[in-house]
């Protein structure tokens, strides 16, 4: 078996084995699988506004994915992309309500930038550190994403004089797209979708086909062998934790201008960013690996909230799976040990 | 003075209350990452202790009666330190990402928890448990002037038990030969190995050990502060630890130290309310205090924090 093909197989392994450990809990808990995944399969593809919805889901786990990938490329680990996604939100909706007589072409994308402008700020911090005091981003970006949690939501208080609510985000700065809705049954879809498949290629091409890429992959390699080819190691770590902050804080956008169209005093967090992690893991860190994750990841999280209703299963049965999932893919090593054990004797014979 | 002084009597109790949790945890943290494994899922293995400490509460206090509270915070011990192996099998035998293991873990924790209340409860939260922790007057020393009413007044239990499994846990680790072994494999594997020590062993020890104190740590904040377990009821209380952990240096003694601060951080945001000067301050920076302390301590600006050298690293035999 080529190399390829197990890095392929690793993460399509795993899925399944999440989902058949995922049913025989449900078996032993006196649920019936079958009308559970049933359940699921409807809430994800049922009907035309389902899918719609589903998309919608997708859109932020496609930006949050990039996040992590990103950084992770240049060897950081990025868990900081749900504070990121935060501070983006209330950026977003924050200038999405301030500014009321501007016009649409000019007050969409102040607000999108915004958003990854307040992102990549919140990714700066932990990678000035990581880059200056070499302090692990890890931790810092943990620290920040409560930091983010807390300090957002004294913000949205603020601005709304006591209240726990930005209020309604002027229609010249939403996403919201009637045509999508139309299509779709009246769901949430939005043009968010367009600015993740975006940068989807953004990212390809920075990391592909530019000076700057090349350098983020090399001191993700090896940053002495960096260091000592000249490249600026600390310019590196930093920019890379201002684009995948930026692309964190896309991921609020999306939630601001597009799906809730406000920002909300939050009592905990989304779990979009947790499950970017999810998402980039599946997706080996590229680009396009990245859009099958966040396809996953988004349509099973969408699609649980059907199983209460149509099965009567906890909807936490998906979060379960995904943890599966991302045990077994973190767990590569032996699942590699043990698919060229099989390819091995297959070739044997 | 005297109205200065009612506060600081009202505060202290306050704080170690909410620090007992956090010390459990923070110390169940430095076990962990002493012997090399990062254990991101504190949050986890808090949670499932919750949660296992609030059913098997409601399920035996009937039984039980009044030592219920010490049985489910043995049972929590129990599952959590078995839910932990998940994280050791997967970061030690498997050479998985430990980080990534640990965002599985608080993942899994927090839904597999919900996932038992609903078939359990039929509902999102559980009732509220009969059986609590409750705070008593440690006789004759909270008649002691000054110190009594502060410290010895309104105390929990569980805060006394966590500062001895402190104390104990820097014994361990530092004076007896497990804790040099437990040390001497998150710094160098290789040399301990060489040295005939058991190395995965000694971090499955290490990882379970985290997991039992996190079950304990988490069952206690249930069974004293939250009285029942849904969602919120952790809520970043195990981050919180594992913030502890690192500002109090990795060492047992600096996270309960780390630990109590915090806890005031908490009281204060709670019944500050109520004390002149201090209802001044904005929640916002109660909030964030501890978190910008933890990084500022990383970032060496409050003394050097330097996590174990060989953390993070899968241990191979034979590789260089």
């Amino acid at each position: 078996m080529s190399n390829r093909l197990i890095n392929i197989l690793v993460p399509a392994v795993s899925v399944v084995l999440g989902l058949l450990v995922g049913a025989l809990i449900m078996l032993f808990t006196g649920y019936d699988p079958i009308e559970g995944y049933a359940a699921l399969w409807n809430g994800i593809f049922g009907d035309i506004y389902a899918i719609g919805e589903t998309i919608r889901q997708i859109t932020p786990y496609i930006l949050a994915g990039l996040a992590v990938a990103f950084a992770f490329r240049t060897g950081l680990f990025n868990i900081g992309v749900e504070g990121q996604l935060i501070v983006g939100w209330f950026a977003a909706a924050w200038v999405g309500v301030a500014f009321t007589d501007l016009p649409a072409f000019i007050h969409l994308p102040l607000a999108v930038l915004a958003a990854a402008v307040a992102g990549a700020f919140w990714g700066f911090i932990p990678g000035l550190l990581k880059a200056k005091l070499k302090v692990h981003e890890v931790i810092v970006t943990i620290m920040m994403n409560y930091i983010a949690l807390f300090v957002t939501n004294a913000l949205i208080r603020y601005v709304s004089d006591g209240g726990d609510n930005t209020g309604r985000i002027a229609e010249s700065a939403s996403l919201g797209s009637p045509f999508l809705q139309g299509l779709t049954d009246f769901s949430r879809l939005h043009y968010g979708i367009l600015i993740a498949l975006a940068m989807v290629f953004v990212m390809w091409f920075i990391l592909e086909k530019t000076k700057t890429g090349f350098e983020l992959k090399a001191v993700g390699f090896n940053q002495n062998a960096s260091e000592y080819a000249g490249m600026n190691v600390s310019r590196n770590i930093i920019l890379s934790m201002v684009i995948a902050g930026a692309f964190a804080g896309l991921a609020g956008a999306m939630e601001a201008l597009g799906t809730f169209q406000y920002a909300n005093v939050k009592g905990g967090f989304t779990g979009i960013g947790f499950d970017g992690i999810a998402v980039a893991l599946l997706g080996a860190n590229t680009p396009l690996g990245v859009v099958f994750g966040a396809t996953l990841f988004g349509a099973l999280q969408y699609g649980s909230l059907n199983m209460p209703n149509e099965a009567g299963v906890p909807v936490e049965i998906v979060s379960i799976v995904i943890a599966i999932i991302i045990f077994f893919v973190a767990s590569g090593y032996v699942l590699r040990l043990f698919l060229e054990k099989i390819s091995s004797k297959k070739e044997a014979k | 003075m005297g109205a200065f002084l009612e506060a600081l009597y009202f505060i202290v109790p306050v704080s170690i209350a909410y620090a007992a949790p956090l010390i459990f945890v923070a110390i169940g943290g430095v076990f962990s990452e002493k012997s090399g494994v990062i254990n991101i899922g504190l949050e986890g293995l808090m949670v499932m202790g919750a949660f296992v400490g609030i059913v098997f509460n409601l399920t035996f206090a009937d039984q039980l009666g009044g030592s219920t509270i010490w049985f489910s915070l043995l049972a929590a011990m129990v599952v959590s330190g078995i839910f932990s192996l998940l994280h050791a099998v997967a970061s030690i035998s498997f050479r998985a990402d430990q980080t990534i293991s640990g965002v599985a873990i608080n993942m899994l924790g927090v839904a597999i928890a919900l996932f038992a209340v609903k078939l359990i409860y039929d509902k999102g939260q559980t009732d509220y448990v009969s059986e609590q922790f409750i705070r008593f007057d440690i006789p004759v020393l909270s008649d002691i002037p000054f110190i009594g009413p502060m410290f010895f007044s309104d105390v929990y239990s569980t805060s006394i038990l966590a500062i001895a499994v402190a104390i104990l846990a820097w014994f361990v680790i530092y004076k007896t030969p497990f804790g040099l072994r437990l040390r001497a494999v998150g710094e160098h594997p290789m040399a301990a190995d060489t040295m005939g020590v058991k190395v995965n062993r000694m971090r499955y020890i290490a990882v379970v050990l985290s997991g039992m104190l996190a079950g304990i740590g988490g069952a206690a904040y249930a069974q004293s502060i939250s009285y029942e377990f849904s969602h919120s009821t952790i809520n970043g209380q195990g981050f919180m630890a594992l913030a502890a952990m690192i500002f109090g240096k990795w060492h047992p003694l600096g996270a309960m130290g780390a630990a109590l601060f915090f806890g005031l951080a908490q009281s204060l945001k709670i019944v500050g309310g109520s004390i002149d000067f201090i209802d001044q301050v904005p929640t916002v920076y109660l909030d964030i205090l501890p978190y910008v302390l933890t990084i500022l301590a990383l970032a060496g600006f409050i003394g050097k924090a330097s996590a174990p050298k060989a953390i993070g690293q899968p241990y191979i035999k034979g590789k260089r």
